[in-house]
């Protein structure tokens, strides 16, 4: 393959240094200030800190409730990535099949992505509240089945449903624009071949679409790990006794609203390591099953 | 990953500076009230600036008293600090320790502004006093947490307003028994009235120390005390349907709960009685009664809001301007607008002695709030009943409601639950201590 290069150095180190620059003061600094602060236990006024080893890292690791909120963040991530996909995947087929209205329909499932998340738990609040919402009528003719001011599974799945709404419309365009890229004539000979609609799309555009699945697999897990909090902050701030304190809110909590500058940024790196470690495993693992055409 | 970093607040109020014209000496004031609160806010600098033409006062709100203080923070951490900084009782020991803030005691004493100290209520001027009694921050807007009643309910039982738990347990079942339809008490975990209040008025020790004030090797106490009853007591109520939870979690929380006349029983701050006379059923008529004891001796309750801090590193010149503003807001005629717009309470003796003298608080719609001082002033602030001087206290909160809302789910008991709630809180305090190693609490 020809490789395109500049001749010049100096214009290249040019071209990339805003963009490195960037990274740097916005990545790379802070992230090793955290690093820093993990280590240490700093005052929030500034005036100095002391260094404390791994304290801050023994301290949260041998907490038994930071375990629970790493296992309550699993089941997010992977409830609200499952339900993401599943949706958005079928309703990419469908909208891809051209049915009535698909015009119409594939520019407004892009709304919801433009929502800011506490906007969305705002209203996925009103929709699940026992009291006053939708979810009110199911509660008139099942007394006391849904509660999830005091029922942690509940208010688990009340955040999985909004996180997972959220991310749906994300997922669709990759999708569709994933399915639209399957040359026609494969799926046209598919059904000159007597290939009906169910087994064109197991046979010929799922395996297809693997590539567009892994990269919205990793997207979606990344983001249900780091940018789930508002949608926590607004439905049951990490409530009821602690079902739904995923690690980020707790961050958020700790360190915004706490003033534990340490302590959060010794989960920020824990919450990093993590969410690495599992990017690493989704590329080891599952990427190799996957064939880029 | 980069969110514990505050580069970013840091840059973006570097850009916030302001633009306006130079002639006057500007001075920055954060605020965290936010809603009808902060307008009237908003409304007292806009007052100051009219009558000055040496100073201004630039007035940024946030929302809420945590994102203020932790935007202060950011700021002062870049050299951008607001001179004048609204900060809540939870931020109270981070600020002392730090040590970054010039006393307002001392301020005026510099600039030779006199201001008579001592017609602060104590119950006021003591929760920002060091432990030698200097006063630290400026009180402002000042609440404490009262009992809110339905008065026609009470009336069907014939039963006047209830000044004993057990007065209140009392009221619940006969409330329940005239209309076991209607909700009695509208409950809301807070760790404000629920545990602390209830440690003061009660003269029950919240944690080791003085409640904290006299070093950081402080201890919480508060499972070993009346507190884990009186929780019992709540769980006991929910349990045998005399209170129904209402949080805003399920649609409705306990305020909104009251003033749509759904529950007869509403605790909270006197600040909600400004919103409740603007915003209630047309059929609801309510008033104001100090928090039920759990024998017939009262003491105290402590006093909530904010005060104003004078933020370390800035010019004198700023600092004039400061105290200017806060000569301002501490002249009579400035404490009856800021109390008559909001819900909060006059903050000096004479203030409250010639509002009273005027009739406000005998008539609607301020009557009732007088309810507040006679509970800030039930008697001298002891040694239990000063305040707290506790660090990291939002997150001792975040831990309490956990156990707490565990507890009242049926997880574990209301002991296991203050058990585990202190051990925690311990943790955190142990931690604080350690942070701010070989300094003490002024």
């Amino acid at each position: 393959m020809r490789r395109a290069y500049f001749k010049n150095n100096w214009v290249a180190a040019l071209m990339v240094a805003p963009q490195l620059l960037i990274v740097f003061t916005f990545f790379y600094f802070p992230t090793s200030q955290a690093l820093y602060w993990a280590f240490t236990l700093e005052q929030p006024w500034g005036g100095g800190n002391t260094w404390v080893g791994f304290d801050n890292f023994t301290a949260i690791l041998s907490d038994a409730y930071y375990w629970q909120s790493i296992w309550v963040s699993i089941v997010y991530a992977a409830g609200s990535t499952a339900l993401a996909v599943i949706m958005a995947l079928t309703l990419a087929i469908f909208a891809d099949r051209q049915l009535a209205g698909y015009k119409l329909y594939r520019v407004g499932m892009i709304w919801p992505y433009a929502i800011a998340a506490p906007a969305v738990g705002l209203a996925f609040r009103f929709i699940f509240t026992p009291g006053a919402g939708m979810m009110m009528f199911v509660n008139q003719v099942f007394p006391d089945l849904w509660n999830p001011v005091d029922n942690g599974t509940q208010a688990m799945a009340m955040v999985i449903v909004a996180g997972a709404w959220k991310q749906v419309a994300y997922n669709f365009i990759f999708f569709l624009a994933g399915l639209q890229s399957i040359p026609r004539s494969l799926i046209e000979a598919g059904a000159m071949d007597g290939a009906r609609v169910l087994r064109r799309m197991r046979d010929i555009q799922l395996p297809l679409l693997a590539p567009t699945f892994f990269f919205v697999l990793v997207i979606n897990i990344t983001d249900s790990f780091t940018d789930s909090f508002g949608i926590v902050d607004t439905m049951t701030a990490g409530g009821p006794s602690r079902a739904t304190n995923l690690m980020v809110y707790k961050i958020f909590n700790d360190g915004f609203q706490g003033l534990d500058y340490s302590g959060a940024a010794a989960q920020s790196i824990i919450l990093m390591i993590l969410v690495i470690a599992l990017t690493f495993v989704q590329f080891r693992y599952i990427e190799r099953k996957v064939h880029y055409t | 990953m980069n969110k514990t970093y505050p580069a970013l607040a840091a840059l973006a109020l570097a850009f916030c500076a302001t633009t306006a014209s130079a002639d006057k000496i500007k001075f920055d004031y954060w605020y965290g009230l936010s809603g009808d609160l902060g307008e009237t806010l908003a409304e007292t600098c806009n007052r100051f600036n009219a009558s000055q033409d040496k100073y201004e006062a630039v007035c940024t709100g946030y929302d809420g008293y945590e994102l203020v203080v932790q935007s202060a923070i950011a700021a002062f951490r870049a050299g951008k600090a607001p001179a004048l900084l609204q900060s809540f009782d939870a931020g109270t020991a981070d600020l002392m320790m730090s040590g970054q803030f010039y006393a307002v005691t001392q301020m005026m004493k510099d600039y030779n502004i006199e201001i008579n100290w001592a017609d602060y209520f104590p119950g006021i001027a003591n929760y920002y006093a060091s432990s030698k009694g200097e006063l630290f921050s400026m009180p402002f807007n000042s609440s404490t947490a009262v009992m809110y009643y339905n008065t026609d309910d009470l009336a069907s039982v014939n039963m006047p307003a209830p000044t004993t738990w057990a007065e209140f347990d009392a009221t619940l079942k006969a409330l329940k028994a005239k209309n076991p339809e209607k909700c009695s008490y509208g409950y809301e975990p807070s760790v404000w009235v629920d545990l602390e209040q209830y440690s003061s008025i009660n003269n029950v020790p919240l944690a080791t120390n003085n409640n904290g004030y006299d070093g950081l090797d402080t201890k919480y106490v508060y499972n070993t005390t009346s507190a884990v009853k009186h929780m019992e007591d709540i769980k006991g109520w929910l349990d045998a349907g005399l209170a129904e939870m209402k949080v805003s979690a399920g649609g409705m929380n306990s305020q909104e709960a009251f003033s749509q006349n759904i529950c007869s029983f509403f605790f909270g701050s006197i600040a909600n009685h400004s919103s409740l006379n603007l915003k209630h059923a047309d059929n609801l008529h309510w008033d104001v009664a100090m928090i039920p004891t759990e024998t017939a001796e009262r003491h105290n309750s402590v006093v909530g809001g904010a005060s104003l801090w004078v933020l370390a590193g800035k010019s004198e010149e700023e600092y004039r301007g400061v105290a200017e503003y806060l000569k301002f807001i501490a002249t009579p005629e400035e404490i009856k607008f800021w109390v008559s717009n909001t819900g909060y309470i006059a903050v000096t003796k004479s203030a409250f002695d010639s509002l009273t003298a005027e009739g406000f608080y005998s008539a609607a719609p301020y009557k009732g709030r007088e309810v507040a001082i006679a509970s800030l002033t039930a008697t001298e602030p002891g040694p239990l009943n000063r305040g707290f001087r506790l660090g990291s206290m939002i997150q001792h909160r975040a831990e309490w409601l956990s156990e707490v809302q565990a507890a009242l789910a049926g997880q574990k008991t209301v002991q296991e639950a203050y058990d585990t709630s202190v051990e925690r809180g311990n943790a955190l305090l142990e931690k604080f201590a350690k942070t701010y190693a070989g300094k003490t609490l002024p």
